[in-house]
């Protein structure tokens, strides 16, 4: 029994580690859609939702509730089967490079002896990661790219010319902007000299300027723009352009799948600012603070964990931002400006810090 | 214990999505089983101690390869496999080959069953990013060289291949053969 | 207890198999790219479980060859699919049969 138990601890603990983690994320994302609708609505000179609960903070319960018990319609002559696995991939790879990000620094202070039948014995620290793999960067990168697929399959799958378009246009778009968005990552890893997300944290406490934000501004902000492209946001958001597709690709889902979608669509913008975050903004790294509280312990764990989730929220504040400042890009602007513009800088961005790096480590 | 379980796992699901990916018509559905066949071995990769190889298998099969194919099925609006084959031999020759290929597959399990075990190196750095990086730069860089220029050649090829002929041109041998025309009348 | 290298390679023939006789049997052209990437990809299995089983990092080097490969045929292969289907209307390799006769 009492080996058993001690076998089957650690996939408790990162069974734990999921749950905690993605209720959280999703309970964040839930309050984003709620901030976007009070954040726009101010910009517009509106007040927003304000009628579930005071100031309207019930209101995403309230949506869930309608999105449950709305009627589940499938279109005639759809394949049923792609029509229905196609939410699924969306939100499934929304969610999977979650699990690869450390969420704080490890906490090394917390005597563990004292859990019963010495399941504590030999554990030294508690990194707030779920996952730590070598490739955490490689893994991000391929899960997004995977991630295509619930759109283009939604599209085809619909039967319809709107959602049709809407895939063939995110399909396109995704595949040219995943490149600029790849090359922009690897002047981070050139400094970094790791493809390991803690590592890449780590490296940028060690480095001169403590951001990489700053040796590699160009490359945050063909990042930033690369990203707004990859979660079809305004003003990239053409696969799903309101005014010309009706809603592109989920245009024939209703009801539960397409909260998924919807659901997917937020995920993906809290997971790319989560890798904005870490790439260029230090992950929870805050300068100085090491001064104040002893590294390891638990409150430096916990102002750093706080740290993190402030930046990301002020990420996903400036997608709201733009949403209520930008205009839509037209499609052959959008590929021009993808292939032409942000491709070669990412590139030469590249190949300037190749030559930097080559030179500072003689 | 748990290896084992696992290598079952993908194993057989791999082997599932590879017999419906030959059996669909559709080639969207096609498309999506070797997806799965994709996704499973990166996981066997993954038990295997090679991140690098796992990532870069989803990276770039399931992410790009794939990606492309289905984004051209959808832009050809490809349907059904057309119906029956015209060359009927074919079907014999590949189940023969099939037949074959399966024999030599449990004579190669045998074989390598009965040789004497190959106890699995536990040092875990052949799967290390470092370690193929720094293969990869110095005992190998004239292939990785090769690979280079091989991918410059093939999006040089592509582009030439997807570009559309000048519709100029073609307009002139019209207006060409009508001016003929006119003139023989 | 881990599989042995035995049985990653009985999966890998199983794969290259299927692989094999798709595509002798798919009639489209999208069809024999995808079983080709098959059986490249049943090849790529041997030589990580090799790679595992003697501890040597070449046979990843050759998987990661392989897949700049496979990447590069891609790219030729789906142009010259859609080269094809602007002539034909069709990708149906039966039909290019222009220089028969």
């Amino acid at each position: 029994m009492e080996a058993v138990l001690k076998t089957a601890f650690p996939f408790m603990v990162i069974t734990a580690g999921v749950l905690i983690g993605f209720q959280m994320v999703l309970m964040i994302v839930a309050y984003t859609v709620l901030a976007e609708r009070k954040v726009l609505g101010w910009m517009q000179g509106r007040v927003g939702p304000n009628r579930v609960g005071p100031w309207g903070v019930l209101q995403p319960f309230a949506d869930l509730l309608k999105f449950i018990f709305k009627e589940d319609i499938t279109p005639d002559k759809s394949t049923k089967f792609v029509y229905f696995l196609a939410p699924l991939v969306a939100l499934t790879c929304a969610l999977l490079p979650i699990v690869v990000y450390p969420f704080g620094p490890e906490i090394t202070s917390v005597d563990w002896s004292f859990l019963p039948m010495g399941l504590g014995e030999g554990v030294k620290a508690l990194p707030l990661t779920i996952a730590r793999i070598d490739v955490g960067v490689l893994f991000v990168l391929g899960i997004t790219s995977v991630g295509v697929y619930g759109i283009m399959l939604a599209g085809w799958s619909s039967n319809s010319k709107y959602s049709l378009m809407g895939g063939l246009r995110s399909s396109a778009q995704m595949i040219s902007y995943e490149l600029a968005m790849g090359a922009s990552v690897i002047g981070v890893v050139l400094l970094a000299g790791t493809l390991d997300l803690g590592g890449i944290i780590r490296a940028q406490q060690q480095s001169t300027f403590r951001w990489f934000i700053i040796p590699q501004f160009i490359g945050f902000v063909v990042f930033l723009i690369a990203a707004f492209a990859e979660t079809n946001r305004t003003p990239f958001d053409l696969p799903e352009a309101e005014t010309e597709l009706v809603a592109g690709f989920h245009t024939e889902y209703s009801a539960l799948k397409f909260a998924l979608f919807f659901m997917a669509e937020y995920v993906n913008m809290f997971t790319v600012s989560m890798m904005c975050t870490v790439l260029f903004l230090g992950g929870w790294y805050v300068p100085g603070l090491s001064h104040v509280f002893e590294v390891g312990s638990i409150p430096y764990a916990v102002v750093s964990h706080f740290a993190f989730i402030g930046k990301i929220c002020a990420f996903l504040f400036l997608y709201i931002w733009v949403r209520g400042t930008l205009p839509r890009f037209r499609f052959d602007q959008l590929m021009n400006f993808g292939w032409k513009f942000l491709l070669p800088v990412a590139l030469a961005n590249v190949i300037v810090t190749i030559i930097v790096v080559f030179f500072l480590n003689r | 214990m748990v290896g084992t379980a696992l290598f079952f796992l993908f194993a057989g699901f791999a082997i599932m999505c590879a017999i419906s990916m030959v059996y669909h018509k559709n080639p969207l559905y096609s498309a999506i089983s070797l997806v799965g066949v994709f996704i499973s071995l990166s996981c066997i990769y993954i038990t295997l101690a090679a991140p690098f190889i796992a990532a870069v298998q989803i990276l770039i099969y399931a992410g790009a390869i794939m990606v492309l194919v289905v984004f051209v099925i959808m832009l050809l609006n490809l349907d059904d496999d057309s119906g029956p084959n015209r060359l009927k031999y074919l079907y014999t020759l590949g189940g023969g080959l099939g037949v074959v290929l399966l024999a030599q597959t449990f004579f190669i399990f045998y074989a390598v069953m009965r040789a004497s075990n190959v106890p699995s190196d536990q040092t875990l750095s052949a799967g290390k990013t470092l370690t193929i990086g720094q293969a990869m730069y110095t005992e190998y860089l004239l292939p990785v060289e090769i690979v280079g220029i091989l991918l410059l050649m093939a999006i040089i090829g592509s582009v030439m291949l997807a570009r559309r002929l000048a519709q100029p041109q073609l307009e002139i041998v019209v207006e060409r053969e009508s001016e003929l025309r006119n003139d023989e009348q | 207890m881990e599989p042995s290298l035995a049985s990653y390679l009985a999966l890998s023939g199983i794969l290259f198999t299927i692989g094999a006789v798709g595509v002798i049997f798919k009639r489209n052209a999208l069809g024999m790219f995808m079983c080709i990437e098959l059986m490249l990809n049943a090849v790529n299995l041997t030589f990580v479980a090799f790679s595992r089983y003697y501890g040597d990092t070449t046979g990843q080097l050759f998987v990661f060859m392989v897949m700049s490969v496979a990447a590069a045929e891609a790219a030729v292969g789906l142009g010259i699919i859609i080269a094809f289907f602007r002539n034909k209307q069709s990708i149906d390799v039966d039909e290019a049969s222009i220089l028969k006769n």
